[in-house]
């Protein structure tokens, strides 16, 4: 048996370790807990964070920036993007340029929250938000529409799915 | 015996019956607290108050659970063996004496099930029953990670027997007693903790390994075996097996009370409810033990197998030996005070000796290898 060149610790060295690994252990005790009590009490995301559901943005005069090129499609590993493209109509566009998408949809059975596609996205318009509560009780509700991802997300805590089951 | 007699005994199985399920109960709800508390978590919440019900809602969703009997089982020996592991587990406790006595319908009422003169011994038995079930259970699954891993639990079971009880040989060698109750007689003065420190020491490794606990959990090591030898088993006999295996810890605890922290014995008002405060103090200790079980499931990793092996058949077997020695030579000195008493005292001392020229060269060797 190799003891790969350390020296074997005596009784009391290892009696003496075991020892102080569990008082290090027991002081943890009297530390305050890290746990969050969800949906009870919600503590805010870091500004920064984008760890949740994804989000269609627009440009400031209303434009969509999705151009319906579905490179995000392309780079989702889980396939969980849907995009159909179409062409703009020059007299009332939806995005600028030649096209827009004309149907979007994120799957969040299949999403793994990767961001690869916000990654893909030339125009920035596909990004994530810090919104995580995404719980639903149907598979049809699970397939997020484009009306839905252009919205943007409502504060955490309101979702209207019952999660205490009361 | 009469009606009453009989009715009282049955009464007393039941209340220790039920008593005991609830026990685990709160023992699984007790370990998860105390062990999200050195994880700086805050463990169950939401079943009952401070998630004390968690167990319950947990068994009962294990007992509404399809239990799938894979194709490959063999059929009898695969339903009996949760069996086997539960009932032995339940059958341990009959001799631990929980409190002193209280009176009913004017008869007296031990609080214990049965005050076997060779109480020790049927706890050792029952608990060894335990082995049968693991190993039956791997064999009968009909699969390979349950069958390493009852084969790894029979060997690591049998083995730790053998330190735990020497280092039982050594507290009944100094309490001169058999039966439970008559080791807490014997501790009226001195709990035994003190004078057999040693032994209690390697009576809770041996307990912890008995009970399959972590650090010695390698039966079901889900590193390496999935979930060791209860792998294929899903529902209430999975239940079986937990109950079992909680059960017994709950046993070891008690029964290291009885051995070595002077069991019910404790301070109490006189007068006021005199078979409160034995039952309270052994709750109480009861739940010390537990604690520190998990203190030290909470600390140590899980122990590689060959050096689970060298532990108990090097380390704990030979100190277990020289320990008995020791007691018996404490034990019968000043009873053969004279010229008997020294020839002993020289054979002691003599054996000692030996001994340690048996286990010097071993640690010797082990040093030079290392350096």
């Amino acid at each position: 048996m190799s003891t790969a060149g350390r020296p074997t610790p005596g009784f009391w060295e290892a009696a003496s370790a075991i020892a102080r690994g569990m008082a290090t252990v027991f002081k943890q005790t009297f530390r305050p807990d890290t746990t969050e009590r969800w949906p009870a009490e919600i503590v805010p995301t870091p500004e920064r964070s984008h760890i949740g559901r994804h989000r269609l943005n627009r440009h400031e005069d209303g434009l969509e920036k999705c151009i319906g090129c579905e490179l995000c499609a392309y780079a989702c590993p889980a396939d969980a993007i849907w995009v159909e493209g179409a062409d703009n109509d020059p007299e009332n566009p939806v995005s600028p340029g030649e096209r827009y998408a004309k149907d979007y949809q994120i799957n969040y059975l299949r999403c793994i929250m990767c961001g690869l596609c916000v990654e893909a996205c030339p125009t920035r318009a596909l990004t994530l938000t810090s919104y995580y509560e995404l719980s639903f009780t149907s598979r049809e509700e699970a397939i997020w529409t484009k009306e839905q991802l252009l919205e943007p997300p409502p504060p955490l805590g309101t979702d209207p799915v019952d999660r205490e089951g009361r | 015996m009469d009606a009453l007699d009989w009715a009282l005994l049955v009464a007393r199985v039941v209340a220790v019956f039920a008593a005991l399920l609830v026990a685990v109960m709160l023992t699984i709800w007790f370990e998860r607290k105390v062990i999200a508390d050195f994880q700086t978590r805050t463990g169950p919440l939401r079943a009952g108050p401070r998630g004390i019900l968690i167990t319950l809602a947990d068994g009962i969703k294990l007992f509404f659970k399809e239990g799938i009997l894979p194709a490959m089982v063999d059929r009898p020996v695969y339903l009996i063996a949760p069996v086997i592991a539960m009932l032995p587990a339940f059958l341990a406790f009959a001799v631990v004496p929980f409190g002193t006595s209280v009176t009913l319908f004017g008869r007296e009422v031990p609080f214990q099930v049965a005050d076997l003169n060779v109480g020790i011994l049927w706890i050792l038995a029952m608990t060894s029953m335990g082995v049968y079930a693991v190993v039956l259970a791997g064999w009968a699954s009909g699969s390979n990670y349950p069958l390493l891993g009852a084969v790894r639990s029979s060997a690591q079971m049998i083995s730790y027997e053998v330190g735990m009880g020497l280092a039982i040989v050594a507290v009944l060698t100094y309490s001169g007693e058999l039966s439970m109750t008559g080791v807490i007689e014997a501790q009226s003065r001195v709990w035994n903790v003190i004078p057999q420190f040693p032994a209690f020491v390697v009576f809770l490794i041996g307990g912890l390994a008995e009970t399959n606990r972590p650090p010695f959990d390698l039966a079901e090591a889900e590193s390496e075996l999935v979930a060791g030898f209860h792998t294929e088993y899903s529902g209430i006999r999975f239940a079986m097996f937990f109950l079992g295996e909680y059960l017994n810890t709950v046993t070891v605890a008690a029964v290291a009370t009885t051995l070595f922290l002077g069991g019910w014995r404790g301070p109490w008002f006189d007068g006021f409810a005199p078979w409160l405060g034995p039952l309270l103090w052994f709750v109480v200790k009861v739940v010390a033990v537990l604690y520190v079980f998990v203190l030290i499931r909470a600390t140590l990793p899980r122990m590689r197998y060959d050096r689970l092996m060298n532990f108990g058949w090097k380390v704990l077997i030979p100190f277990g030996l020289v320990w008995v020695l020791l007691t018996g030579a404490v034990v019968v000195l000043p009873q053969e005070i004279g010229r008997r008493g020294v020839l002993l005292a020289g054979a002691a001392v003599l054996g000692l000796v030996l001994l340690a020229s048996f286990v010097a060269p071993l640690v010797q060797r082990r040093r030079e290898v290392a350096s």
